[in-house]
C-alpha cells in the first residue's frame, strides 16, 4: 500500500482519441493526480506503467485506432484510494482468453504481458464489459493516511 | 520522450547504448528493433545492449528485448544485456525473463564473455 499525504480529493475525466499520443496524455494525467495525492516516486512509476498498458489495450486492441471511437479516462483520488478507470468502445474480448505470460510455453512470446504487469503494479484491477459495448478497466492503488 | 540509440564497436562486439524510454511506437520499441536488424544485416552478431540510461520500459519494450534475443540467437549470434537499472531489472524479474538473458554489470567483463 502507498503512503498518502493529506491532499484534497480530486477527480478528472477526459475523452481521448484512439491514438498513441493519448497513451502519453493519459499517463501524464494519472501521474499528475497521483503526484498531488502524495504518492511515492515508486508508486508514480507503477501507476504510470499500469495506465500506459491499459491505454495501449484500449487504443490498439479495443478501439483499433478508430478515429470515430474515444477512450474515456477517469482519475480520482481520495484519502483512501487512488483510482483510474479506462473505457474503450471496442468489441470487447473474453477475459479468460488472456494467456499466462509466466507459463513456460509463453515466456518467450513478444506480447501478452500488459495485463500481468497491471495486476502486478496495482492493488486491485477489475475488468468489465460495458452494456454499451467496449471494455472498462478499473485500477486501484490503496492509500494509507498518516 | 523517445528512445535514442548509438552503436560503438569494441573488438568484434557491437555495443548498443540505449537511452530514454522504450515504449510502444516507432520512436520507441520500433527504433530498437530496427537498430538490431541493421546490426544483423551488417553481419554483426555479438551484440551488447547497454540499458544503463533507460529510464522506462513497458511491455512492448520487454517484447522487443525478447524478440531481439530470439532473432539474434536464431541468426547464430549472441545478445547480452548490460547495466540494468532497478526498474528494468525488477520488470525482467517479475516477468521471469531475468534468467533468460545473460545480464552483466561490468562492460569489460561483458565484452570478454562473448569470446
Amino acid at each position: 500500500m502507498a503512503e498518502n499525504s493529506k491532499a484534497a480529493p480530486e477527480a478528472v475525466e477526459r475523452y481521448l482519441d484512439s491514438t498513441l499520443e493519448s497513451v502519453d496524455n493519459a499517463e501524464e494525467l494519472a501521474v499528475g493526480v497521483a503526484q498531488r495525492a502524495g504518492l511515492s516516486e515508486e508508486d508514480l512509476m507503477k501507476i504510470g506503467l499500469a495506465v500506459r498498458e491499459s491505454m495501449v489495450n484500449a487504443v490498439m486492441h479495443g478501439n483499433r485506432y478508430s478515429s470515430e471511437k474515444k477512450v474515456r479516462v477517469s482519475v480520482a483520488s481520495s484519502p483512501e484510494k487512488f483510482t483510474v478507470q479506462i473505457a474503450d468502445e471496442g468489441d470487447g474480448f473474453s477475459f479468460d482468453s488472456v494467456p499466462d505470460p509466466l507459463a513456460p510455453e509463453n515466456l518467450m512470446r513478444t506480447s501478452g504481458r500488459g495485463i500481468f504487469l497491471i495486476r502486478s503494479f496495482m492493488d486491485d484491477f477489475q475488468m468489465r464489459h460495458l452494456e454499451s459495448g467496449g471494455t472498462e478497466v478499473t485500477l486501484v492503488k490503496n492509500l494509507v493516511s498518516k | 520522450m523517445s528512445v535514442n540509440l548509438s552503436t560503438r564497436q569494441v573488438g568484434d562486439v557491437s555495443v548498443l547504448d540505449v537511452t530514454g524510454r522504450i515504449t510502444l511506437g516507432e520512436e520507441g520499441s520500433g527504433k530498437l528493433r530496427k537498430a538490431l536488424q541493421d546490426l544483423l544485416k551488417e553481419g554483426k552478431k555479438k551484440i551488447l545492449l547497454n540499458l544503463g540510461e533507460v529510464s522506462y520500459i513497458d511491455s512492448s519494450g520487454i517484447g522487443e528485448l525478447v524478440s531481439g534475443f530470439t532473432t539474434v540467437t536464431n541468426s547464430g549470434g549472441m545478445l547480452k544485456l548490460l547495466n540494468l537499472n532497478k526498474r528494468v531489472k525488477d520488470l525482467l524479474q517479475i516477468t521471469k525473463l531475468y534468467t533468460v538473458f545473460d545480464v552483466h554489470e561490468d562492460e569489460a567483463a561483458a565484452i570478454r564473455s562473448f569470446t
